[in-house]
């Protein structure tokens, strides 16, 4: 290990779902003191401290440390979207790799359960019933709805329709064989909010909510956090054998925001950013995307996944529709994608997310995954987008002892 | 007292409606809103520039789950006019998929937003079938 690899030391996530019992902060402060406790250290040893929790309040870090440990450590509070988790994560390996610390913690949580459709609504109608233009576009009544929609999953939607319109294929029965394959990895996750195999048949069956995507094709609003504790390769080699063996290197820690694009003005663009940070992840890593045992990337709704076997070039250009069809992405495929079950059945506890996906990618590659261990894992990476847009992606290594 | 005003402000009203954008002067990029500088090559000085009104549909969504208020089922779409990537509505058309096609040709039409307590009629857009 060189002096200035970083290396996730512990790493934690709660059960995704619904947790009536835990505000924000003991659902954040149980995935800290379960990371510490996987990492073998303690509040003491941490010099950094960067927290997310989008919904929430600015200070959730403080808020955390009242229960965790207030050591005076920095405190970064951060959003960034559905990236905030990948972003708190990078901000703790900055902040270690610039040498200002040996240890970070970062954390991620979010209560989501029953809020229902993100996205969408606007401004109310006002009830003066006079017209007068506001805002930059000078609208004079909310325009989702009325210029196109809002919503997540009806802008998603559009993503995968617009993969559909340049290379063909992408039909709504495709979309839901994709959801098919992520609901029945979730069926070996006992951390998935949902776990339940479903049907192609069942899942085009469902409610409709934007199409082609229905209800169990959208990410599951839940309740979760995730926490890891990160450390230079420099304090890992102090540290037990026992710990440098299960430490995971950090050999890739990218973060993009979405470069300006003809029409990224009608439809965010998530493809590029995505394409240029997996560029910048594979170079920096010196893998290949076929060197991947398995990929969690940031299925938000089924037609997400699809343009991103694509943006991570998993595939050749224009070809995740053939990639899909040829099982590839199924946990017995070539480059598993999801074996966690996904957004779409493990949930998506908006800023646990960035974390809980390395937190899976981790587990494979600590031969603790259990049933759903895929074998001989050695990298794996994960992805996530925030619309807005953010993108970060994490490649991960097995320990070399 | 103008009868009628345009939804957003980059649609023109008038005998023939159509959308309007800031161009950048420098990179010609072009935008619905007004910018600050160009977000493409950080320029500052803009023009404005006509949209064609045909295109056709580079991708859609049939929402039926909105925000509280907004009328379900509806066509949103993404229409590339002439060049320029447009967001709008596609109306005149049942909202289903056996209807609405990517790569369909469109055109922009009126709709009315209906009045305000003055009488001023609010005039928004949409694209249908052509």
């Amino acid at each position: 290990m060189a002096a200035d690899d970083i290396y996730i030391l512990g790493i934690y996530m709660t059960k995704f779902g619904k947790h009536t019992d835990k505000d924000v902060v003991d659902l954040a402060s149980e995935a800290v003191l379960a990371a510490l406790k996987d990492a073998g250290v303690t509040m003491k040893d941490m010099g950094i401290m960067a927290a997310g929790c989008l919904m929430g309040q600015g200070s959730i870090g403080q808020m955390i440390q009242k229960q965790v440990g207030q050591t005076g450590i920095p405190v970064y509070n951060v959003a960034n979207a559905c990236a905030t988790g990948a972003t708190a994560l990078r901000t703790a390996i900055m902040a270690v790799k610039a040498g200002e610390c040996d240890m970070g913690l970062a954390v991620g949580v979010e209560k989501l359960a029953g809020v229902g459709l993100l996205g969408g609504g606007g401004r109310p109608k006002t009830d003066g019933n006079k017209w007068s233009p506001a805002g930059r576009f000078g609208a004079v009544a909310p325009t989702d709805g009325r210029i196109g929609t809002d919503t997540m999953p009806g802008t998603f939607a559009q993503v995968g329709m617009e993969y559909g319109h340049k290379y063909g294929g992408a039909t709504f029965e495709l979309f839901a064989r994709i959801s098919e394959k992520n609901h029945f990895h979730s069926t070996l996750n006992p951390l998935a909010a949902y776990s339940k195999a479903m049907s192609v048949e069942e899942i085009m069956g469902d409610i409709m909510i934007s199409y082609p995507n229905t209800r169990p094709m959208c990410s599951a609003n839940c309740d979760g956090a995730a926490a890891a504790v990160v450390v230079s390769g420099t304090k890992l080699k102090t540290l037990s054998l026992e710990q440098q063996r299960r430490a995971i290197k950090v050999s890739a820690s990218i973060l993009t925001s979405d470069p300006y694009q003809e029409a990224c003005q009608v439809l965010p663009d998530v493809n590029t950013l995505t394409r240029i940070a997996a560029k910048q992840a594979y170079e920096k890593a010196g893998v290949s995307p076929q060197d991947l045992n398995l990929i969690e990337l940031h299925d938000c709704f089924a037609t997400a996944e699809l343009v991103h076997y694509d943006n991570l070039m998993l595939c050749p250009e224009g070809g995740a529709v053939d990639f899909f069809n040829s099982g590839a992405t199924w946990r017995t495929g070539s480059s598993p994608v999801n074996v966690s079950g996904g957004l779409e059945s493990k949930g998506h506890p908006i800023a646990a997310t960035g974390i809980a996906n390395i937190w899976e990618v981790c587990h494979h590659l600590r031969g603790e995954a259990g049933p759903r261990q895929i074998e001989g894992a050695k990298v794996g990476l994960a992805h996530v987008i925030g619309l807005g847009s953010a993108c970060g992606i994490h490649i991960l290594e097995k320990s070399a002892l | 007292m103008p009868t009628q005003i345009p939804h957003v402000n980059y649609l023109v009203l008038g005998d023939r409606p159509h959308l309007v954008a800031n161009e950048c002067l420098s990179c010609k990029a072009r935008f619905f809103d007004r910018r600050n500088a160009c977000a493409n090559c950080s320029g500052t000085e803009f023009k404005t520039v006509d949209i064609g009104t045909s295109g056709i549909v580079r991708s859609f969504t049939i929402v039926t789950f909105a925000a509280p208020g907004v009328p379900v089922p509806f066509v949103a779409a993404i229409i590339d006019c002439e060049g320029t990537s447009v967001r709008g509505n596609i109306v005149n058309a049942d909202p289903t998929p056996e209807k609405i096609t990517l790569g369909m040709k469109v055109r922009l039409v009126t709709t009315s937003l209906g009045s305000d307590d003055d009488g001023v009629e609010a005039i928004g857009f949409g694209f249908e079938p052509a």
